[in-house]
């Protein structure tokens, strides 16, 4: 009988420490934002970011050759409609930082951006 | 606006600017016969047959050939003033440059191929023959550059003009504000046979610094191009598409921005969003006018580049009811 509780607890002792584990594990991965590109259209087309807190931007093209670009936040994506592409990022800085498609992509290229707000 | 110029320069800019382009005199100072100015000359003598001597340039930029719109529904008359002020100049311009965006581009099948054409025509009409083109992206981004070569042909390319070393950077038609690492190795070879005190004018369309990027406005690799020029002491870059003029100086370049012939956007520093300046029907040139380049003497008798800004207006003497006198059927600019 006592053989049994103390397998018990055991037991019990790592679950606990398995999930607190896996808690903090998630805790340390970045958020993941994703972002559609499309002629001449980001979706969302404004996001909000947490000053100092990583972040993975994950962005998709949907219909052609685009670029996702934010020169201050350190943001250079070559993005083709056949797998997505991602950054990893940290802002230090609060502000209003413009994201742009880079790549031309036709009339209409000039209006594709998006707002990314760093609080 | 005066800033200081290096007497160190080989090249003294002076001369005028169109602002439309600029008119650019390039007057190698190599009258005072120092030995290293000697050297240059008689190697260009030696390599080409042909030393560095004064002459003067025009640099176009952003016609934009079937562009319509609010900001500019004039269509091709700016350009076609700006060709008319060129054939009056006297004397007449040797070369003339065009950074691009020569056309707008079109999706519609064989719309884009007329509007190349059209440029064509009207570039035709220049008095002075030797035009030499580098693509914007409104040319040659959506078909990699495909159908401007057949108008135009290469998209990057060098040559040697009284002296002068010209080298065409195309940085848009991968469809990427980048010039390429293929591009960067052809520029390297290019420039290796050349003395570090040789003339260098590179015309290219977007800028090779960041501007703006924010706006587009920047090169993604313009650091490396830059990199690879900063041995030579003389380079002069001419560009495009921001649709004003502007100045700016590097570490081993001087780079000029020449207006635009079909809007112009508005100054990067004081505006947050990318509009182009609203169309003016009373002045339907207006931001699309002259520029003048002069060396003049600054303070203290140091020599100084002024420039001066003057409109292009449907007529420089005479009077001008704006855009109802170029919309009237066969009205004369």
């Amino acid at each position: 009988m006592k053989r049994s509780i103390t397998l018990a607890l055991s037991l019990l002792l790592i679950g606990m420490t398995a999930v607190a584990l896996r808690l903090k594990a998630q805790e340390s991965q970045p958020q993941v934002v994703v972002i559609s590109a499309k002629r001449f259209e980001f979706t969302p087309n404004q996001i909000t970011l947490k000053r100092g807190e990583p972040v993975t931007l994950r962005v998709s093209a949907q219909d052609r050759d685009h670029g996702f670009y934010q020169k201050d936040l350190k943001i250079e994506l070559d993005l083709t409609p056949d797998h997505p592409s991602e950054v990893t990022i940290t802002p230090e800085k609060a502000g209003r930082f413009v994201a742009i498609c880079d790549h031309f992509c036709g009339s209409g290229h000039g209006n594709m951006k998006m707002v990314i707000n760093v609080e | 606006m005066d800033r200081p110029l290096d007497r160190r320069k080989f090249l003294k800019v002076s001369g005028m600017s169109l602002g439309v382009g600029a008119l650019i005199s390039f007057a190698p100072a190599l009258a005072a016969g120092g030995s290293p100015a000697v050297r240059v000359r008689n190697w260009f003598r030696r390599q080409n047959g042909e030393e560095v001597s004064p002459f003067n340039l025009v640099q176009l930029s952003d016609a934009h050939v079937g562009f319509q719109g609010p900001p500019n529904p004039t269509g091709t008359k700016a350009f076609e003033r700006a060709i008319e002020v060129i054939n009056g100049l006297n004397p007449q311009p040797d070369l003339i440059l065009f950074t691009g965006d020569l056309t707008h581009e079109s999706e519609t099948p064989g719309e884009h191929a007329k509007r190349m054409q059209l440029f064509k025509d009207i570039t035709g009409r220049l008095k002075s023959k030797k035009v030499m083109y580098v693509p914007g992206e409104h040319d040659a981004a959506l078909d990699g550059g495909e159908l401007y070569r057949q108008f135009f042909g290469e998209t990057h390319y060098s040559f040697d003009h009284r002296g002068v070393h010209f080298i065409a950077l195309d940085n848009v038609s991968t469809g990427k504000p980048a010039v390429g690492a293929a591009q960067i190795e052809w520029l390297k070879r290019d420039i290796a046979r050349y003395p570090h005190t040789a003339p260098i004018v590179v015309f290219t369309h977007r800028p090779l610094f960041d501007l703006r990027p924010d706006w587009e406005w920047f090169t993604r690799d313009g650091d490396e191009v830059l990199n690879v020029l900063s041995p030579y002491e003389n380079v002069t870059v001419l560009y495009g598409h921001i649709h004003r003029h502007d100045v700016h100086e590097t570490e081993h370049a001087t780079h000029y921005a020449s207006r635009s012939l079909i809007f112009a956007f508005p100054d990067p520093t004081t505006v947050g969003d990318k509009k182009p300046v609203a169309f003016d029907k009373e002045k339907p040139f207006k931001n699309l006018g002259l520029q003048l380049l002069a060396e003049r003497s600054g303070p203290n008798q140091r020599p100084s580049l002024g420039v001066d800004d003057v409109e292009l207006t449907l007529r420089e003497y005479a009077g001008t009811d704006g855009v109802q006198q170029i919309s009237r059927p066969g009205a004369s600019l």
